[in-house]
């Protein structure tokens, strides 16, 4: 191995930048630069210019590479996007299982290539609809599902047999997915040949976004019986996606996002591999979820940082060997928190150099925001325009070409380095901490999240980083857009019918098969077998979930600000 | 006319319903703390009796409500509405987060007194709450 550049060219690449620098310098009385300090979103300072000597350190083969091979900085498959484009995934759920349902064969038609399934509050908390606590949320920002048949209802002519489906669901997730998997077994399709993903990613849901039922403990026990059962059962199945979109959006920069998510990752290695599973078994089905934020550079290098850091960590850490255990392979949605109320058409040309990014750094799936979700559940029209981002991007520009179009680039490949260092280092302070686990009890991450989210707010009402519309740009006019509207009957619909088919199915059958979720809990035995039993007996989501929360105990949130 | 202050003006930051998202709400909390109110969050996941029942106890002037996962219309006027139900109308509700602009009439009429979107610039709400809530006696 040896270093990308040889000296003769360090030298002189050295010599021409410094007397570059210095004659740059000489014109600065006159013709000062912008700003003192250029930096990026996250405040990682950027130089006036990258030259060699910037990536002085680098070894080619060791630290970049080709593409399809180890370290994989340059994409997991050897063909990229010339072999097939990322999976266009827009996130969609609203109202009804029904409505939603309509959403999803819109989708597919308008070209779309996977589904993913974004359900409301209460069944994201494992609450049914007519539990106190749901009041007014039915709907609202997702679809609603109680019942094994609101879940048939959602995927009804649906090719899921063909196509993968994505689900955002965590506390719940082994419930949703044991429904899942009973609906498509009720379908007649073999539970083997189920493509998809569940989100299933507890961790972050304590640092981040901030749904949760159980305790860490036993919700990492939970999280294992999903890998160790997907493994055996459920082969295609990405049991855990492991995620830093929920962290950024809560404040973070772009390292801690890495840093968080690759730690999370490491603890649900440890957790598996405790369990008695062997890393090759299960690490090839691990995969992530990442943010794609406005700093087209910072996010592009945080992208290639990752695939490089995770094939380490699997390759020297664990030891694993099968090669794609040390593939990173991740969903990218744009940056939500990045979007504006004020002037919402510039969300769309936000949105389409965000995805860009995401494209730039090698992502295998993409959802692409709307205009109007800063403002609501997006509209059809306004979902479709996201959707045709991906298409232009895809189709129209080039960006999909070449692999790793950007690599090489002295800046792209320094700020990848630089990335994975710092990143490396906070992981190495979680690892002193004891884990990930122990670090959230600390409430380190979350603590450190809540100081960088300050530090950013503060920077745009100190007007030192622009949002165009709202802190610079602003106008008093305001274009109108149109807002989904949900239909305030449907929560007492839904009511209804999940009284019904609490009122309908074989009670005795129902209460047994709780029975064996119980004690399965209890017993340390997967829970996924009697999750689907229940599942096929009506049982309700919360009626589970009452299952968890009265073993395990519920969590409440610290409440740190 | 702000009054003679005879203590901290006392501020409540409280999070209804099952919504997750609390960058917003963490935010506006630290801004409140470093404005010199008193500050208490209530963590997530609160129905509007909790919160009201701990606005009560903890002797607020004010609670701020945080809503982004749409189900503001019902929330923010359920803890008016307890306020009233325990003669506590005296604690002043204020609100924020992702709020469509035609909502904002129906919860002013329900007793919000002030809704703030994002991209409000912190110095503002924290004049608004100083120019319109007076500590209590």
């Amino acid at each position: 191995m040896s270093l990308t550049y040889n000296r003769k060219m360090l030298e002189e690449a050295e010599e021409v930048y410094d007397r570059w620098d210095r004659e740059v310098e000489k014109t600065f009385e006159k013709h000062p630069e912008r700003l003192k300090r250029f930096s990026t979103v996250s405040d990682m300072e950027i130089q006036r210019i990258y030259t060699p000597s910037d990536v002085r350190e680098q070894d080619f083969v060791r630290d970049v590479g080709a593409p399809g091979q180890y370290p994989f900085t340059r994409g997991v498959q050897p063909t990229m996007y010339r072999g097939r484009l990322w999976t266009m995934r827009m996130f969609a759920g609203l109202g009804s299982a029904r409505d939603t349902n309509e959403r999803f064969h819109h989708l597919v038609n308008a070209g779309q290539t996977g589904l993913s399934t974004a359900f409301d509050m209460p069944t994201l908390m494992g609450y049914d609809t007519d539990s106190p606590r749901s009041r007014g949320e039915c709907g609202r920002c997702g679809v609603a599902i109680d019942t094994l048949r609101d879940m048939e209802e959602l995927f009804e002519g649906l090719p899921i047999d063909q196509i993968t489906t994505s689900m955002t669901i965590n506390p719940p997730a082994p419930v949703i997915w044991g429904m899942y998997i009973a609906m498509a077994e009720n379908r007649g399709i073999d539970r083997r040949r189920l493509g998809g993903t569940i989100q299933n990613d507890m961790l972050k849901e304590f640092i981040a976004q901030k749904t949760f039922m159980c305790p860490p403990k036993p919700s990492l026990r939970l999280i294992t019986d999903t890998v160790e059962f997907g493994t055996n059962e459920v082969p295609r199945w990405n049991t855990i996606s492991i995620s830093g979109y929920h962290i950024r959006e809560a404040g973070s920069t772009a390292v801690q996002e890495l840093a968080f998510t690759l730690a999370d990752g490491i603890a649900y290695v440890d957790a598996a591999l405790e369990r008695g599973l062997d890393v090759d078994d299960f690490a090839p089905r691990l995969s992530f979820f990442f943010n794609s934020h406005l700093d087209f550079f910072e996010e592009l290098a945080k992208f290639r940082a990752a695939r490089r850091m995770w094939a380490r960590i699997m390759k020297e850490r664990f030891e694993a060997e099968n090669e794609r255990s040390l593939w990173l392979r991740f969903h990218t949605q744009t940056a939500g928190c990045s979007l504006t109320a004020q002037q919402p058409y510039n969300n769309i040309v936000r949105t389409a150099i965000e995805a860009l990014a995401a494209v730039m750094g090698g992502t295998q799936s993409l959802h692409t925001n709307s205009l109007d979700e800063v403002l609501a559940i997006p509209t059809e029209e306004a979902a479709t325009i996201a959707l045709r981002t991906q298409q232009i991007i895809a189709e129209e520009c080039g960006a999909a070409n070449s692999i790793d179009p950007l690599g090489g680039s002295y800046m792209v490949e320094a700020l990848t380095d630089r990335m994975e260092e710092e990143a490396f280092e906070v992981i190495h302070k979680i690892d002193e901490m004891g884990g990930m686990l122990a670090a959230i009890e600390k409430n380190y991450p979350q603590q450190e999240i809540a100081d960088a989210a300050y530090h950013y707010q503060q920077q745009i009402d100190r007007n030192e980083k622009t949002v165009v519309g709202v802190n610079k740009y602003a106008t008093d006019e305001s274009l109108p857009v149109e807002v989904l509207q949900i239909d305030e009957e449907l929560e007492r619909l839904q009511i209804e019918r999940t009284a019904r088919i609490r009122s309908d199915r074989d009670q005795q059958r129902t209460r047994d098969c709780l029975e064996g979720l119980e004690e399965a809990c209890v017993e340390g035995r997967n829970v996924m077998p009697p999750i689907i039993d229940a599942a096929k007996a009506h049982a309700t989501l919360q009626e589970m979930c009452d299952v968890f929360r009265k073993v395990f105990g519920e969590y409440r949130d610290p409440g740190i600000y | 006319m702000p009054m003679e202050r005879n203590r901290r003006l006392r501020v409540m930051v409280a999070k209804p319903g099952l919504d997750g998202h609390d960058r917003g709400a963490r935010i506006i909390a630290r801004a409140f703390r470093d404005a010199g109110f008193e500050v208490v969050y209530s963590g997530l996941h609160q129905t509007p009796e909790e919160i009201v029942h701990a606005a009560i106890q903890e002797d607020v002037d004010l609670i701020g409500l945080s809503s982004l996962a749409g189900a503001h219309l019902y929330l923010f006027p359920a803890v008016v509405a307890s306020l009233r139900g325990r003669n506590a109308e005296d604690i002043q509700v204020i609100g924020g987060g992702i709020i469509p602009e035609e909502d904002i009439p129906k919860l002013k009429k329900a007793g919000i007194r002030e809704i703030f979107n994002p991209g409000t610039p912190l110095d503002r709400i924290v004049a608004w709450v100083r120019q319109n809530v007076n500590p209590k006696e």
